[in-house]
């Protein structure tokens, strides 16, 4: 599989030849779904890489998107000049649920695991708490019966969400690497299997198996390889508690385009928002001179594991305001113009967000997902999406800049990259 | 030499595993897999290490969270900490109240497999008076519709300790009640 990825990548840049590369940085997420300790050995042995110097790298769900700036930094070091970042995961070794226990094991094992193990419920625990704090206590504060109010919420925050979910699985049409392409309607999404109130199936991804490769190197060499290199400008990481529970109650870290008169009653991160995202892009947009991603960013590829954690992100990344996550999904800002969505979307086209149909609807092989953002969005910014996936309907107009998002369990950590266009 | 079954369908290879171990799975691309079970077991010697004094608390029927000892901070932790996340200092253990309120809650009805019997089952996290972090429970004695965020819950303890987070979990406090064990 990451042959196979490997293999369409140097096919792509004729004069980027094996002996270039000094070295690998290889990502898969966990050893229990292979049974197979070491196994970034077996892929640097198969692709052929020995005796280059090589290390695996695991970071829970970001595994993909910490691969690639270990690549990034092995080249920016000066340690490297040519860097491949590989990843892979094959999920599909063992039942559905068990997976899900695997993944599990990633969260606390003295005091979250054994209640009952389940990344979806440790979701929608953090998104009821988010349609509390911001429909809830918002657009339903009129409301006095305490339960009535929260279930008309938390109706709102499901419809909300499902526009996301349809965004997602509408774009992966035209995706031919997506596994899971479908024309959705928000009432599918809402009626399809429950999973962990109030997430149902079509809002959450899939276990998957699959691969990505990127090659990182110096800009000397990029322009060497290719007339149309993409420069990462901005890489940013931020972590947060392992458990839900210890997330404190505290500040807001402000964007530049932010004010703390924004967020004066905001008790912050809480368990409703993700402060390893936002310390993710604080520091990549600090360092690509990005003031107000609004405007710098032309498009991001985020980690969408939940529909409920792509709006959670919106805010983190400075899309929106904190509490606006909802309505700015609802102006249509993330989606793509020219697609019908069976629903208005004003504002398409603003932002888009996840045009290759993100985890929903491309699949979740966790040590790959990472680097399939960084290719979705190189293709991007090459303007090579047609030739790639022989349909040029996802490809922005002229994007300069892009950013692309990986994403830890319950946002334990998260990485930011900003990819700009080098021509 | 036996014949293998050769599977389109990724689901029907689990079935036939179980029916003969072993089947042959084509792939979308044309290329036959060999698949074979391969079953695994392990007994973990799991040990609580610093948060002993916390399970061991459960089985007294009590709900020991931790504070800070340090001069200026004094953090109250629900889920009990030896060392204290912002400044470092070792912390003292305290009892928590054993009633408190919903934070966030949701009701799975899938789970990992070991808990895939027991769905659907309710998730809480659970704010103390006085604490400044949470603790993650099950809620039980209530469904999906009686739950919501603020709604008052008070502890509940297994008479015969398994010593996990499970000893304890909470359920709907009765208005004006005791907290009975």
């Amino acid at each position: 599989m990451v042959k196979r990825a490997y293999d369409y990548a140097l096919k792509d840049i004729p004069n980027l030849t094996k002996d270039r590369i000094d070295g690998t940085r290889i990502s898969y997420f966990s050893d229990h779904f292979s049974r197979q300790l070491k196994a970034a050995s077996m892929v640097q042995d198969y692709l052929g890489m020995n005796p280059k110097g090589s290390v695996r790298i695991e970071w829970g769900g970001a595994t993909g998107g910490e691969c690639f700036q270990a690549a990034y930094e092995a080249v920016a070091s000066g340690r490297m000049d040519v860097c491949l970042a590989a990843g892979y995961e094959t999920m599909s070794r063992v039942a559905t649920w068990k997976g899900n226990e695997f993944i599990a094991l990633a969260s606390d094992t003295n005091y979250d695991f054994p209640l009952g193990g389940f990344y979806t419920g440790y979701y929608a625990l953090m998104v009821v708490r988010h349609i509390y704090e911001y429909i809830r206590l918002r657009k339903f504060a009129h409301v006095r019966d305490e339960r009535e109010a929260q279930r008309l919420a938390i109706a709102e925050g499901c419809r909300i969400m499902s526009l996301v979910s349809v965004k997602n699985h509408r774009n992966a049409l035209h995706n031919p690497y997506a596994q899971y392409p479908k024309r959705l309607t928000v009432d599918d999404v809402l009626k399809s299997e429950m999973i962990s109130y109030p997430l149902t199936r079509e809002q959450i991804c899939t276990m998957s198996d699959g691969a990505a490769v990127a090659f990182l190197c110096d800009e000397t060499r990029a322009r060497e390889f290719t007339d149309r290199p993409i420069e990462v400008t901005g890489v940013g990481c931020g972590t947060d508690t392992m458990r839900l529970a210890d997330r404190p109650f505290g500040k807001v870290p402000l964007l530049p385009h932010e004010t703390a008169a924004d967020y004066a009653s905001l008790p912050y991160p809480g368990v409703h928002s993700f402060r390893a995202g936002r310390s993710a892009g604080l520091e990549a947009y600090r360092m690509a001179g990005i003031d107000d991603p609004t405007t710098a960013l032309d498009f991001i590829e985020l980690h969408d594991a939940y529909a409920s954690s792509e709006i959670q992100t919106y805010e983190d990344l400075g899309l929106c305001r904190y509490g606006e996550g909802y309505d700015y999904t609802e102006s249509g800002a993330p989606f793509l113009k020219g697609i019908d969505y069976g629903f208005p979307t004003p504002k398409a086209g603003a932002m888009p967000v996840n045009p290759s149909g993100g985890l929903i609807a491309c699949g979740h092989p966790v040590g790959a997902t990472g680097l399939m953002q960084a290719v979705f969005a190189f293709w991007q910014l090459q303007g090579t999406v047609k030739e790639h996936f022989g349909d040029g309907t996802l490809q922005l107009k002229n994007p300069r800049r892009g950013a692309i998002h990986s994403h830890a369990g319950t946002g334990s950590a998260v990485t930011v990259s900003i990819l700009e266009r080098g021509f | 030499m036996p014949t293998l079954r050769r599977l389109t369908k990724f689901r029907e290879v689990q079935a036939e595993l179980d029916a003969s171990g072993a089947a042959l799975f084509r792939t979308p691309d044309g290329q036959d897999n060999l698949i074979v079970d391969s079953p695994y077991a392990i007994r973990y010697i799991h040990s609580y290490a610093e948060d002993t004094p916390f399970f061991l608390g459960l089985a007294e029927g009590k709900i020991r969270g931790s504070h800070c000892t340090g001069p200026t901070c004094g953090f109250v932790y629900a889920t009990p900490r030896s060392h204290c996340m912002v400044c470092g200092s070792p912390t003292e253990w305290r009892e928590l109240p054993l009633v408190g309120k919903i934070h966030s809650w949701t009701t799975c009805h899938f789970g990992s497999e070991a808990f895939l019997k027991e769905t659907p089952y309710n998730l809480a996290l659970v704010e103390f008076e006085g604490a400044g972090s949470l603790l993650m429970v099950r809620l039980k004695d209530c469904v999906e519709s009686d739950i919501y965020v603020g709604m008052p819950v008070e502890a509940r303890f297994e008479p015969t300790p398994k010593y996990t987070i499970r000893d304890v979990w909470f359920v709907p406090a009765k208005r004006g009640g005791r907290t009975a064990r």
